[in-house]
């Protein structure tokens, strides 16, 4: 591998780009390569200008960016190429899988078309010639009855297929490199073991080379030949994949790491009283969105029944489409019960008003997915977590509260002066962190979190995560967890409940569901989670293609 | 953004310190007419030699259609008044009118916006259609008869300026209930406005606290726009006829329409010094406005290239 020819080579790249606050310093002169055949993986935290590194092999940075240095894809400099020339090198020499399957393709054009499209800009092909190429490709990346669904418009496709369809674009001049920008992070896992297979057997099949980008351990440890790992702009380190898991030799690397949430049975046992009266009893409950005038609704819960009782932490693993946030905004008044029955802190939640429900509001706390946006962007950190004691006549203005304010945020472990900054000043993890004193200001008796973490990086992702963990023991409060990283419920939670389309396949303690799982759905969302462990993954790679 | 210094804060100037080539000439270009436009309408009485209404002084009667000279440096209209007076009183009629009817939009626009948006059901549905509705009547067409019914023919001072600000408030109310809804309802789903719902927040509470404040944000981009879309209306109204009385105020479109026929007779001056009042003003508030415009939005604003502070430092 080590005297196969240089696909990429990347000297000294230097990338700036100017915002309203002075110049930013992206990617401080790094030098890297990648081989004939090779998949190098460069992972990092959000900020630490892998994406701005792969997307220079294309000449993809935006206006405001300078960059200095040389990038050579197969033998052009990129870095000084006119427009025109770049225009030839994409695709054919170099090609890119976006993040997002969703956007990156047209919605008004037969996916067909759009393959097409990108060889009859480079070559000059007949219209019949470019289509018989698009239904191969698609065959190749394994779209079934490509013939057929060659006319079939992006909506038409699943989430992985479309995926397997922004893949076969780029494949369609046969480029020597092949960029993968977090090309299954918006995929569910077992979609997302799927596309890593396809994207293993391309590089087998057509020997390109592949440059992935990924912040997922478990996809790097599945996939990558190499390993870069990059921060703030700088490479740390370079190894190969299993000397790198193996023995890490950078502190960051070592951090890093230690920080990925692995599945290994906590097995986090609770210890209240079963007799109890629960905190949420869901009895076949059943949650239907209206439809358009005169249609059904879509059915996006139907018949779920669980319990939390107090101090209890439920977590709701699943899918996305499988109904769980659906069930926690219901449990917060946010989605309309439609059938069965909810009951939250005694309150029926079917046919519920707002003003029934508004005096047991304060013994219910919520924390959102988005720290980006849970945040008033014009209220101060403390102005937004004082309004629930305001709101509920506990303190009667800010100042009043600042006390109580203060006490919070050292809770979730931020200085006090947080209170006078805004949202925009802080950190992702900052921000969810002051999300969770907003939900914990008056004590509630439920806390609902619906993937809190899921927008966080790693290192992050878990100092909130035992500060969670933290404040659940000392406050006591019933939970109900929502997220879809097996990982992270089995840190956190004391029983499990597995949604899929709507309905829960299997629910019991969190040893019993993620140690010996029963049902065969439960299995192979298991089996898909990958393991930041190149030599473990393999292992379990065997293991999920005989289920 | 806490320890920026004061100065930096401020609407205008934060911006115009932001912007940098072309964007920063185009603003300071507006900023100055629409400057000056100010100075003028503030200070009518002091600049203006005479009375917007004034046919005669203590030498007697000024004489129509008097070509500049001395006594009349913009010479006189076909009614016997002062050009340079008229067109500078003009300036404070435009400047109340605009006042009043952007003032008075804004609020009943935004109040409407922000309930329709928030409520929903079929009052949105009901105010939507009125809207759609309003948006199909030619704008002139909708001031005339909104001037008809206000003032009933009546020319006084007051009646005159509301008559004129209420039929462009008529106008202009949708666009800004069209924009404050639009905002609204995409707030409304936001992440933040869902917590003040789960904190159990009453929905004044919401509306006022969590919504308005964030949905006002382009309101200062249409303000001006509007602004100048406001002076073409009054001009407009003037010019046909339904404005305001000439002994009542002065009036930019007023004069225009009387010095149509001078036009024809080669008596340029009646004509050309309104109808440039009427562009500047136009022109300077619309540069104003599009450039605070571009510069909100950050991908239609233009930076100093990145490192170009060092590549100088190298030369030098």
């Amino acid at each position: 591998m080590t005297d196969a020819p240089l696909a990429v080579e990347i000297r000294d790249l230097d990338v700036t780009f100017a915002t309203d606050g002075g110049d930013v310093h992206a990617v401080h002169g790094i030098d890297l390569d990648v081989r004939d055949r090779e998949i190098l993986a460069i992972v990092g935290e959000s900020g630490s200008g892998k994406t701005v590194t792969a997307r220079t092999l294309l000449g993809l940075l935006p206006e405001t960016a300078t960059a200095t240095g040389a990038v050579v894809v197969s033998g052009t400099d990129v870095v000084s190429l006119s427009p025109a020339r770049l225009r030839q090198l994409r695709g054919r020499d170099a090609a890119m899988i976006f993040q997002e399957p969703m956007t990156a393709l047209n919605p008004v054009f037969p996916v067909g078309w759009q393959i097409a499209e990108g060889i009859r800009a480079h070559e000059r092909v007949s219209k019949r010639d470019a289509r018989r190429r698009a239904i191969e490709i698609l065959g190749t990346v394994g779209i079934p009855d490509p013939e057929r669904r060659v006319d079939d418009y992006p909506h038409q496709f699943s989430g992985g297929q479309k995926q397997r369809i922004v893949i076969a674009q780029a494949l369609a001049m046969g480029p020597k490199v092949l960029i993968a920008d977090e090309p299954t992070t918006a995929l569910d896992v077992t979609v997302q073991a799927e596309i890593l297979d396809l994207l293993r057997g391309i590089r087998d099949e057509f020997g390109t080379a592949i440059l992935l980008i990924t912040h997922n351990m478990g996809v790097v440890a599945d996939l990558a030949d190499r390993v870069t790992v990059m921060y703030q702009g700088d490479i740390v380190e370079t190894a190969p994949v299993d000397e790198l898991f193996a023995a890490p030799k950078a502190e960051y690397t070592r951090d890093l790491l230690a920080a990925v949430p692995r599945l290994d049975i906590a097995d986090r046992t609770w210890a209240g009283d079963a007799e109890v009266a629960p905190v949420v009893r869901a009895d076949d409950l059943e949650i239907r969105y209206p439809g358009r005038f005169g249609r059904k609704g879509f059915l996006a819960v139907s018949g779920v029944s669980f319990d939390i009782r107090p101090g209890e932490v439920l977590g709701l693993v699943g899918e996305s489409g499988s109904g769980k946030s659906t069930i926690a905004r219901a449990i917060a008044g946010l989605t309309e019960v439609t059938g069965g029955s909810l009951e939250v802190l005694g309150v029926e939640m079917r046919g519920v008003t707002e003003r029934q429900l508004r005096p047991h509001r304060r013994d219910l706390g919520f924390v959102f997915q988005d720290p980006a946006s849970s945040f008033n962007p014009l209220l101060t950190i403390g102005a937004a977590i004082a309004e629930p004691l305001v709101v509920h006549g506990v303190h009667r203005s800010l100042e009043d509260a600042r006390a109580r304010v203060a006490e919070l945020l050292e809770a979730v472990r931020l200085p006090a002066a947080f209170q006078d900054r805004f949202p925009h000043e802080l950190s992702g993890g900052q921000r969810q962190r002051a999300s969770l004193a907003r939900a914990l200001a008056l004590e509630p008796k439920l806390l609902i979190a619906d993937e809190p973490t899921s927008a966080l990086d790693v290192s992050v992702q878990k100092t909130v995560l035992e500060l969670f963990t933290d404040l659940q023991e000392r406050f006591g409060f019933a939970c109900l967890f929502v997220t879809h990283d097996l990982a992270v419920v089995d840190m956190l939670a004391h029983r499990v409940a597995v949604l899929h389309r709507g309905e829960v396949v299997e629910q019991g303690r969190t040893a019993d569901v993620l140690g010996a799982p029963k049902e065969e759905y439960t299995q192979r969302l298991i089996a898909s989670l990958p393991v930041p462990d190149p030599a473990e993954q393999a292992a379990r790679r065997q293991l999920r293609r005989s289920l | 953004m806490a320890d920026k210094p004061f100065l930096d804060r401020l609407p205008i100037v934060a911006q115009y310190r932001q912007s940098v080539g072309l964007q920063r000439g185009m603003l300071t270009a507006g900023l100055v007419i629409c400057g000056v436009f100010l100075l003028v309408a503030l200070f009518a009485p002091l600049i203006a030699p005479y009375g917007f209404s004034q046919l005669s002084d203590d030498d007697g009667s000024f004489g129509p259609r008097q070509a500049p000279s001395g006594a009349h440096p913009w010479g006189t209209t076909i009614a016997g008044y002062d050009v340079l007076s008229r067109v500078v009183w003009g300036a404070q009629t435009a400047l109340v009118v605009i006042v009043v009817s952007v003032v008075m939009s804004l609020f009943i626009g935004v109040l409407l916006g922000l309930v329709s948006g928030y409520v929903k059901g079929w009052l949105d549905r009901i105010l939507v259609v009125v809207c759609d509705a309003i948006y199909a009547f030619p704008s002139l067409l909708l001031a005339i008869v909104a001037a008809i019914v206000i003032s009933g023919g009546q020319s006084s001072l007051f009646g005159g300026i509301m008559a004129t600000a209420l039929s462009i408030t008529v106008v202009f109310i949708p666009q800004y209930f069209r924009v404050v809804r639009a905002e609204t309802v995409r707030i409304t789903s936001e992440a933040y406005v869902e917590s003040a719902r789960v904190v159990g927040a009453s929905t004044w509470r919401i509306m006022i606290r969590h919504v308005l404040r964030n949905a006002t944000r382009s309101l200062p981009l249409i303000f001006t726009l509007n602004a100048s879309e406001a002076i073409l209306t009054i001009a407009g109204l003037g010019f046909l006829g339904f404005g305001i009385e000439p002994s009542a105020a002065a009036e930019w479109g007023y004069d225009l329409n009387r010095a149509v026929e001078d036009v024809t007779a080669g008596r340029w001056w009646t004509a050309v010094f309104p109808g440039l009042a009427i562009v500047l003003v136009v022109l300077g508030i619309t540069l104003v406005g599009e450039s605070l415009n571009d510069l909100a939005d950050p991908r239609l604003r233009t930076r100093r290239r990145a490192g170009s502070r060092k590549k100088k430092e190298v030369v030098s």
